[in-house]
């Protein structure tokens, strides 16, 4: 792949990207969330067309219209997610669509399907049932059908996003396995991964991506952790401002031991009165779900919150709201906004209640007024209150969140990804925000996964990796290279 | 990755035309022009007496359609509400017929029972997490079940309280302008689709519904008791099933346990062609009451024609499909 470029919207997503792929090895794909690697391999795989740029397979130069072109020319991706339709059997997944034939092709032919899988997992050395439904399998094996199904296209080249995510040591140990005989059958893998460890066991050359760009390919053998992690990280702080202050000492919330199924582990913490508490690590490290848990969106195993010094039972959003926590999600359009309703009615939403005569009826005429001082207040930008919330711009529809939660009179705020889909200009203003309300005393919990959003926001960092807390930082002296070196530490160690 | 959320939709005036009154202007133009086409082709269709007859037949269905208009603009729906409507009508029965009661007893017999019914069907729904299709069709089931136990499977007969008449078939009105005879039961059904819109547009619960229907997890991440308001919209859907349940078996001057079967269909569909989205969160009770009377207005007008009776199941069936595919078209132009 040369030279490829692709915009989305308001973000130039990859510049002149270069990529090359060998037959027989294995190279991983690295780079911090929104690096753009899911993008080039889109691209690759035909989902997203590239502005400009070149790709050649077997040095002939193709273009990718769609997913089936790429799947024609030997090229395919198991996804994070797998797609396999669980009631149906592993060899009825590999082949759908193209099952063999019998009886004039109105019968598909059961028997030579299940050889032909058989005959596939054989090539690839493991040992599953054609014939086993694939709802009943553990992940690790639904992937190793996915895998099945990709070869079964004779692919070529295989790309594979994050593919141990969900799998404990052996089950990784085996994938490995079957990495290498595909390896040494010629097929070339493409690796995407965070995990270090991974990355040194099989990779034969790396490439760091960052901010749309390719940075480095670099061989995986005499590279070391530290130099791939700065690569990564790369930029010097483009603009070095970092919080002022450190907030007060008066402690407003406290989480105990907070544990989760997988995804919490063990989480203690504290959030003083006036600060600022920065939430780094990595996609999937726990941090959204610490969140949701605090807020009583989903159940906890065990652990305490305690608010302003007091032992609280939160057992749903509503109690939540109550104690004057508020969550505001990354995904606003789900999570946030009633996005069909207008602006009036998402900025007092949480408020209803206090906006009726006798617990009944509605006060229109109270609700717009009050609407309309938050809008201003917050410079929210909308012709009227009246607007649909879904027709405004995402730092915006991010304002009217943060006026929902402030008329509520929350002072304990959650935000997650406060500027995922936000463009730049926008962003700058949310920060303000933020950096406005923790000087009024409010207590923030910012969640993020950009680094320069973290360090210039936070008076503390946390940094978690696999639901833990890996550790705690001064957001004065704290690092990228700090950070990620916290964010990557646990992985692998503690699966 | 970010490219979805980084469309960035200007800010656009609210329109005068927007999809809803769109589409409210498009069933009432439906309407209009099925009278005047039966009136000109069907002799006799136009007849003042006509006309009380399609009102008449409006009222029960209009009024069922008001009650699962709440629901589905909440995102659920309610498959009960036919059988629901006839437990209620049973109920009255009892009180009035079986147990001699006055007549107020009776009618607040049935509103009850009828809350009560939405409220336990809410109940399920919010908190055993059933899906609103399959807890609605078992409360259905149990409903008409119930409506034959209670009834002995025969009919109630209101022969003892003939003030019972006043609630459909009676005129009121003629008392106050003599000539004009206009059935209580079309003014009850417009009584129960004003309250319900004012409801709907100016109360909490309103609101309440409108969220729900339009992004629940939302709504319960802002603090919003979601599973109290499911419940209570259900039991005020149940409580306008008893309304229905009144006039029903006021027409007929008797409670039928039989019947009540199909009446839930007729009552989506009023919904449906008046622009209410199965979806959830879109909805108006105006829309549901012309949608009412655009079925009632074609059986009658079939009828008055000497179009066959099976065939005119059949265009029912096409209006309800035409109506959605309007209201998809329309919403892909906004």
């Amino acid at each position: 792949m040369r030279a490829i470029e692709k915009r989305f919207p308001g973000v130039h997503a990859l510049r002149s990207v270069r990529f090359d792929l060998r037959a027989g090895e294995v190279h991983a794909l690295m780079g911090e969330n929104g690096a753009g690697k899911s993008t080039l391999m889109k691209i690759l795989t035909g989902v997203y067309h590239p502005d400009s740029g070149e790709i050649f397979v077997d040095g002939k130069q193709v273009t990718i219209p769609g997913p089936k072109a790429a799947q024609d020319l030997g090229i395919s991706i198991i996804h994070q997610e797998l797609y396999l339709m669980n009631h149906l059997t592993a060899a009825q997944n590999i082949y759908i669509g193209r099952e063999p034939r019998k009886g004039f092709g109105l019968f598909v032919d059961e028997a030579k399907m299940n050889a032909d899988a058989a005959a596939l997992f054989k090539r690839m050395n493991i040992r599953i049932d054609p014939s086993e439904e694939v709802g009943n399998m553990t992940v690790a094996r639904q992937q190793l059908v996915e895998i099945a199904k990709a070869l079964s296209f004779n692919s070529r080249v295989l790309v594979m996003d994050e593919p141990t995510s969900a799998l404990n040591e052996t089950e990784v140990e085996h994938l490995f396995a079957v990495i290498q005989d595909l390896k040494a059958n010629g097929v070339g893998i493409v690796y995407i991964t965070h995990k270090m460890d991974e990355v040194k066991r099989i990779a034969d050359r790396i490439t760091v991506m960052r901010d749309g760009q390719t940075i480095d390919t670099v061989p995986a053998e005499g590279t070391s952790m530290a130099r791939i992690i700065s690569l990564m990280v790369g930029r010097e702080l483009a603009d070095a401002t970092r919080a002022e202050g450190t907030g007060t000492e008066t402690e407003m919330l406290r989480v105990a031991g907070l544990n989760r199924g997988k995804a919490v582990k063990d989480v203690s913490f504290t959030l003083r009165k006036g600060e600022i508490l920065g939430f780094a690590g990595l996609m999937g490290a726990g941090r959204t779900e610490v969140a949701r848990a605090i807020f009583g969106a989903d159940p906890i195993d065990s652990g305490e919150i305690h608010v302003r010094g007091k032992r609280a039972m939160i057992k749903s959003p509503k109690d939540a709201v109550t104690l004057g926590l508020a969550y505001l999600s990354e995904d606003r359009k789900h999570f946030g906004l009633v996005t069909p309703m207008s602006v009036r009615d998402n900025v007092t939403m949480a408020s209803w209640q206090r906006f009726t005569s006798g617990r009944m009826w509605m006060k229109d005429a109270a609700l717009r007024k009050t609407s309309k001082e938050y809008v201003d207040l917050l410079k929210v930008k909308t012709p009227t209150v009246d607007q649909e919330t879904r027709l405004l711009s995402g730092g915006n529809q991010q304002k009217v969140v943060i006026a929902k939660w402030l008329l509520r009179d929350c002072d304990i705020l959650f935000f997650d990804e406060p500027t995922r889909g936000i463009d730049v200009g926008a962003k700058a203003e949310i920060y303000k925000l933020l950096q406005g309300l923790a000087a009024q005393g409010k207590s923030i919990v910012v969640i993020s996964s950009e680094m320069p959003e973290i360090l210039r926001l936070s008076h503390r960092i946390i940094v978690m990796c696999e639901g833990r807390i890996t550790g705690e930082l001064d957001g004065k002296t704290a690092t990228q290279e700090s950070i990620m070196t916290l964010a990557a530490q646990g992985w692998g160690k503690a699966a | 990755m970010t490219d979805t959320a980084l469309t960035h939709a200007q800010p656009e005036k609210p329109g005068f035309f927007t999809i809803a009154t769109m589409q409210k202007a498009v069933a009432f133009v439906v309407l209009v022009a099925l009278l005047i086409f039966f009136s000109v082709f069907a002799a006799n269709f136009a007849a003042w007496n006509n006309m009380v007859n399609i009102m008449q037949a409006t009222a029960v269905n209009g009024v069922l359609g008001v009650a699962v208009t709440l629901v589905i603009i909440s995102g659920g729906i309610d498959l009960a509400v036919g059988t629901m409507m006839t437990l209620t009508a049973v109920m009255a029965g009892i009180v009035l017929t079986n147990l001699g009661m006055p007549l107020p007893l009776g009618i607040a017999g049935a509103l009850l029972s009828g809350a009560a019914m939405g409220g336990f069907s809410g109940a399920i729904i919010a908190k055993l997490r059933i899906p609103p299709f399959i807890a609605t069709l078992g409360m259905m089931q149990i409903a008409r079940g119930l409506a034959l136990v209670f009834s002995g499977a025969k009919p109630i007969y209101f022969n003892d309280t003939p003030s019972y008449q006043y609630i459909s078939p009676e005129s009121s009105i003629t008392s106050l302008i003599p000539g004009l005879e206009i059935p209580n039961g079309v003014f009850v059904m417009f009584g129960v689709a004003i309250i319900a819109s004012i409801i709907l547009n100016r109360s909490l619960l309103g609101r309440y519904i409108f969220a729900l229907g339009s992004n629940e997890e939302a709504a319960r991440l802002s603090g919003v008791n979601v599973n109290f308001w499911k419940i209570v919209t259900y039991a005020l859907s149940g409580m306008i099933c008893g309304v229905a349940g009144l006039l029903v078996s006021s027409r007929l001057n008797s409670a039928q346990p039989a019947l009540g079967l199909g009446y839930e269909l007729d009552a989506i569909a009023a919904a449906v062609i008046g622009g209410t989205s199965l979806a959830g969160g879109r909805g108006t009770v105006l829309g549901t009451i012309i949608g009412a009377f655009i079925m009632s207005v074609l059986t009658n007008g079939l009828r008055v024609m000497g179009v066959q009776e099976e065939w005119k199941i059949v265009v029912t069936g096409v209006i309800i499909i035409i109506a959605v595919y309007v209201d998809i078209a329309l919403r892909k132009k906004m």
